[in-house]
């Protein structure tokens, strides 16, 4: 059988699933075998209203990649923002920069904010070395500025998110943009002496920790592999959370 | 509850709450007195939605918990409801025992929402009377025996009694485990965790979350949340349920790590929640 019949086949399988519990099998399975041809039934299993079923969407269109990101671009502008909060997870997943205003859009305006997470989250994890060379540092300037932007968001989660993407950020532009180094760790001194939430003043002191490591020089280098004690540094791949 | 993940996010402070803001501080507090029931009803909800912990605000809601004119068919109190809830939001002392008298009031929502509501004040002077309450369900050290027993809102006594630290009383709370109604159930784990710090409860309320309603399982991410049961983080992680509600819940965890660590030094359990948070933003 070729990939083809057998999308088909699995495919049908989520068409015809007819309790949450085989809605949710069917759609591992399908995003388990990681076929293009998959991507608009995955993009739909995200407005299912079914969250282990668009947990496992989205780690398949993860797992299937660049291939994903024009349809996933186009889900966007869906009215469902359930559905909208899981495409942008799975693009901060893939870390394509084609999603740059889509995930610039959603982390400053979106009203939903789970949606606004997703997309802070997002801001952190694109794969710059899909970028001309030229163009990194003005795209960068860009994303520093929104991230500062939104770790004043009045929603600790959306704030937290921030965090973690100015963490990384920190790291990629110690490198490219030194100079604007010091805007980030301004920034986070700032929320680790004024943010009202616990949460968000202690992601803060673990940013300042990680920043403060010296092996972030490949924060370039595509698809590395990280101990899992790293994870959080690396685009967030899906690792099955449930 | 049929509520998707969006309808926790209406709870949640963006600033420009639809007609919330049509309201001032001081004609909401005047709207206590309204000729207007509904406009009462709303006043009293607004207040504890925006925190108003101004001394004409709680005042006016203290006095709203002996309110008569605002009854349902069957004879429940609206405004006292809804009174009784801010007063718990506003954190004020004075509220305690005004919140206690509550507890002998005939509409089960009241009792329900002054019980939680004195959990969230702290103070347990009110401990005493919510074991009566308690002892409806009980015969001596057993659940009595016609069930289920849903006359008592048991579910909010028994996380008011672990909150409070009632330790002298957990002989009275662990009956409840075996409680039909599965969230009365947790709440009675949740509390006896907290009453004893014993894993086999917070054990407990892990494998809850391995059920099978979507509901059920929200409501055990809550209450480990509350305990800050760091071996539950994975499962945390793992459920079927919405990032919201888990992320809340590890918040829960994380926080309750840094509150119990003396150094300022981040602990091994608080990197692995935050890693796990991140992977689910």
């Amino acid at each position: 059988m070729n990939n083809s019949d057998l999308a088909q086949i699995l495919i049908r399988a989520v068409e015809e699933a007819d309790s949450s519990d085989r809605l949710l099998d069917a759609v591992q399975e399908l995003a388990a075998a990681g076929i293009e041809e998959s991507v608009p039934t995955l993009i739909a299993a995200l407005g299912y209203n079914n969250p282990g079923a668009a947990v496992a969407a989205v780690d398949g269109l993860i797992a299937i990649g660049e291939a994903a990101v024009p349809s996933l671009l186009e889900l966007i502008d869906d009215y469902n923002y359930s559905a909208r909060a899981w495409a942008i997870r799975a693009l901060a997943g893939i870390g394509d920069v084609r999603a740059l205003d889509t995930l610039l859009e959603a982390a400053k305006t979106d009203f939903s904010l789970s949606v606004r997470r997703a997309a802070a989250r997002g801001l952190g994890t694109l794969r710059w070395h899909q970028l001309p060379p030229d163009k990194v540092e003005s795209v960068q300037t860009q994303v520093l500025e929104a991230l500062l932007l939104i770790s004043q968001d009045p929603e600790w989660v959306v704030r937290y998110a921030a965090v973690t993407s100015l963490e990384t950020l920190a790291i990629a532009i110690a490198t490219t943009l030194p100079d604007q180094a010091s805007r980030i760790t301004n920034q986070l001194q700032q929320i680790l002496d004024k943010d009202a939430d616990l949460g968000v003043r202690t992601r803060v002191k673990f940013a300042q920790q990680k920043i403060q490591q010296p092996q972030h020089q490949e924060v370039f280098a595509p698809k590395i592999k990280l101990e899992d004690a790293d994870v959080s540094e690396v685009p967030y791949r899906g690792g099955g959370r449930r | 509850m049929n509520s998707s993940p969006q309808k926790f996010e209406d709870l949640s402070s963006t600033g420009n709450s639809g007609d919330g803001e049509s309201l001032t501080v001081e004609q909401a507090i005047a709207n206590l007195e309204s000729a207007d029931l509904g406009l009462r009803f709303y006043a009293a909800w607004w207040l504890g939605r925006f925190r108003i912990s101004e001394t004409a605000a709680v005042t006016g809601l203290i006095k709203a918990l002996e309110d008569e004119a605002d009854r349902t068919p069957e004879g429940g109190y609206p405004l006292r409801r809804n009174a009784a809830r801010a007063l718990g939001k506003l954190g004020d002392r004075q509220a305690v025992s005004p919140l206690i008298a509550c507890l002998d009031c005939s509409d089960f929502y009241v009792r329900e929402a002054a019980a939680q509501s004195l959990e969230m004040l702290g103070d347990p002077v009110c401990v005493p009377v919510l074991i009566n309450l308690l002892q409806v369900g009980l015969q001596g050290e057993q659940l009595i025996s016609k069930q289920p027993d849903l006359s008592q809102p048991y579910e909010a006594i028994l996380e008011a009694l672990g909150t409070l630290r009632a330790n002298e009383f957990t002989h009275l709370v662990k009956p409840f485990l075996e409680h039909p109604i599965e969230l009365v159930q947790y709440a009675a784990a949740r509390a006896m965790y907290q009453l004893t710090q014993e894993p086999v409860y917070g054990e407990r309320l892990v494998q809850a979350l391995a059920g099978e309603k979507l509901q059920l399982r929200r409501a055990v991410l809550a209450d480990l949340g509350a305990i800050g049961y760091l071996p539950a983080a994975d499962a945390i992680a793992e459920t079927l349920a919405e990032n919201s509600l888990k992320l809340i819940s590890l918040k829960g965890l994380l926080e309750h790590q840094v509150n119990h660590t003396v150094t300022s030094t981040l602990s091994d359990g608080a990197m692995k929640v935050m890693n796990l948070m991140d992977s689910l933003l």
